[in-house]
């Protein structure tokens, strides 16, 4: 589903390589999972798969069931299917939460021509949704992400992922800033959207999301690359020993 | 003291141009203005009130030719059921207005009011006009109450079932229009005026707004969509006890606007919010000047301002609170805010505050910037277009300042037209 070949990525400000020959393919109903050190590109993968301005792709590429991922603008990534749930999601104040959503979810829609949904579809649809996840009816009416909190905000962006129904989800570091009950919520969220034509790529510091999302390929990155891959054992490894041996090892 | 020359010039060019109408019960009140005019002049670009905003156009003899703007869009709050009074480039017109009868309200022509030697307005027109000359003067302002040739005065005396819309409609392309209006609103009365359309090519307007203990008195405006007209408007406000104004105005294009509010807040507990959104590109400027005077203890006043501003447009922002001596328990509010579209707009905000009283709360703050691009970058990732999610920001910023409108429906129609502004311009 998601094929990405020797990417190459630097900085457009400054002449600085953060990603230097990425290979990775993500399959339909596979969850992989990105580790790695700070600073190893793990969130700037992210940013350039969804089309974040600020970064030059210098050589490789990234493909969405074949199309070009890199040729397209955030939007159209969006359409095609790409999902990123923010490291840091973005509060917009004026914009209205539940606006927000339908107007996501009807752009979409509309870009890959399909029936815009009815008022009425959609709100019986997000309320369905936002009651799984535990998020009332007040999250929905206020501004965007405006005064909620750590947890709120990362479970809005479940609620997104949830209504957009993306065919590849790229989660950054979802779990940083929640507590142990708010990232079961998350995680529950998330394998509750687990199927066979879905993809998921979570980036993480941790292994502690990881016993709550399983995954079923771990990737180790390092300096731009991915340096190792494994089962979910890798994980284990990661959080037993941490990362020098792995870099040692490799290096 | 003598004027200077170029001033005095000017004064007398724009002066001869006019006739003062024949003036009835207001005579005294128009003479006494017409002095204040050759007092002090009319403006141009060395006043210091006038730095941001050239006054040429608005005090030359003629009126700078300005196309009618006309397309098949419905007039802003045309589905509202209201009293409507026209004026068709600053006259009057009977057949297009209303009946002017409507209980809880007395509404005249300024007309039939020059007749009377008594008249309720004779102790309006005029009055705030000269009370607001200080600190600073407004010859324009003075002018219009010299020599305003049309206008209504407005008395209301319970809770009036609909709005009054004042409607300028724009006929002449050559067109000079002076209306000055007086309000009253008595003690425990309420009702919403409101104004929409150009009103003429170029158009001089005087709103004396006086509102008794516990009045209340509701103003929305939509300035029209013509682009070459040029306007300056004065809403003087005085408020008693426990009294409440709220005015909003949009503006979506014109070539140059001028819009003075002054208020004067002198009973206890009153409540006055100012506020406006406007919408500008291309060849566009728009002055919001507002001064409000605390002079009573437990008022509170808000100022909410907001910019939208592209292609050279440019936006300026003078407004003051000024706390009197023993106008204890103030609370003033004060905010300013553009959004530059691109790098050829610009945004000129002063903001003032004068405090002799020392158990108030008083706050402002002016900003200038661009789209939030991380706000940007967000709406597109979840597949909103650039187009749309800039507009959806866009509306966003101007909000706060259309939230000041308590009737969530013209609230609604203001914000339908900025929409149409947005979906036009992609």
């Amino acid at each position: 589903m998601l094929e990405i070949k020797n990417l190459h990525v630097q900085l457009e400000e400054e002449d600085k390589q953060i990603l230097k020959g990425v290979d990775l393919t993500v399959e339909a109903g596979k969850v992989h999972a990105i580790m790695g050190p700070n600073g190893s590109g793990k969130s700037t993968l992210s940013y350039v798969l969804s089309g974040r301005d600020g970064y030059e792709v210098t050589e490789g590429s990234a493909t969405l069931d074949g199309e070009d991922l890199l040729e397209m603008e955030p939007e159209e990534r969006a359409a095609a299917g790409v999902f990123l749930a923010f490291q840091y999601p973005v509060e917009i104040p004026g914009v209205g939460n539940m606006t927000f959503l339908r107007t996501a979810v009807n752009a979409q829609r509309k870009a890959r021509g399909e029936e815009e949904l009815s008022a009425a579809d959609f709100l019986k649809e997000v309320r369905a949704k936002a009651k799984t996840l535990k998020i009332d009816a007040d999250m929905l009416k206020r501004p965007v992400n405006v005064g909620f909190s750590g947890g709120e905000k990362k479970r809005n962006e479940i609620l997104q992922m949830a209504m957009l129904e993306p065919k590849m989800c790229i989660m950054d570091e979802t779990d940083s800033g929640l507590d142990v009950d708010a990232m079961k919520l998350v995680a529950e969220g998330v394998n509750a959207l687990r199927d066979e034509g879905r993809g998921f790529l979570v980036i993480t510091h941790y292994q502690r999301l990881l016993d709550h999302i399983k995954p079923d390929v771990v990737h180790i990155m390092a300096n731009g690359r991915i340096v190792k891959t494994g089962g979910p054992d890798l994980a284990l490894e990661v959080e037993n020993n941490g990362y020098a041996d792995i870099l040692a090892e490799v290096n | 003291m003598a004027l200077p020359e170029a001033k005095q010039t000017a004064t007398e060019a724009r002066l001869s141009a006019l006739t003062m109408p024949d003036a009835g019960c207001t005579r005294a009140a128009r003479e006494d203005a017409l002095a204040r005019v050759l007092e002090t002049g009319l403006p141009n670009r060395r006043d210091e009130y006038w730095k941001y905003t050239q006054p040429d156009t608005l005090v030359s003899p003629e009126a700078m030719p300005a196309a009618v703007f006309s397309d098949d869009e419905p007039l802003v709050f045309s589905e509202f059921d209201r009293l409507n009074i026209v004026f068709v480039d600053g006259v009057f017109s009977a057949e297009e207005s209303d009946d002017l009868s409507m209980e809880g309200v007395s509404i005249d022509r300024l007309e039939d009011i020059c007749c009377k030697d008594i008249h309720w307005a004779k102790d309006l027109y005029g009055v705030l006009e000269a009370r607001g000359q200080v600190p600073v003067q407004r010859p324009l302002a003075a002018l219009n109450t010299a020599f305003a040739s049309d206008g209504v005065a407005i008395h209301v005396t319970g809770k009036p079932s609909k709005p009054i819309n004042l409607i300028y409609r724009h006929a002449s392309p050559t067109s000079d229009a002076i209306l000055h209006h007086v309000v009253r609103v008595e003690s425990g009365a309420e009702a919403t005026i409101l104004e929409t359309g150009p009103a003429a090519s170029r158009f001089n307007k005087c709103m004396e707004i006086d509102i008794a203990d516990k009045g209340t008195l509701h103003h929305v405006r939509a300035q029209g969509r013509d682009h070459e007209r040029r306007a300056a408007t004065h809403m003087f406000t005085r408020l008693g006890t426990e009294s409440v104004y709220k005015s909003f105005t949009l503006t979506v294009n014109g070539v140059l606007t001028r819009n003075e509010q002054v208020v004067e807040l002198t009973g206890d507990d009153a409540v006055a919010h100012v506020a406006g959104a406007c919408v500008g590109d291309g060849e566009f400027h728009h002055d919001d000047t507002v001064f409000i005077t605390h002079d009573a203890v437990n008022c509170e006043s808000r100022q909410v301002f907001k910019k939208v501003l592209r292609n050279g447009a440019t936006g300026v922002f003078q407004g003051k609170i000024l706390v009197k001596e023993g106008a204890q328990k103030t609370d003033g509010y004060q905010i300013s805010q553009s959004l530059l579209l691109d790098d050829d707009s610009q945004f000129l905000a002063k903001p003032e505050l004068e405090i002799y009283a020392d158990d108030v709360a008083c706050s402002h703050g002016s900003t200038s910037g661009a789209i939030d691009e991380t706000a940007l970058f967000y709406l597109r990732s979840r597949g909103v277009p650039t187009k749309d999610a800039t507009n959806m920001l866009t509306l966003a910023f101007l909000a706060e300042a259309v939230d000041e409108i308590e009737d969530s429906a013209l609230a609604e129609a203001i914000v339908s037209r900025l929409e149409g502004w947005l979906a036009r311009r992609n």
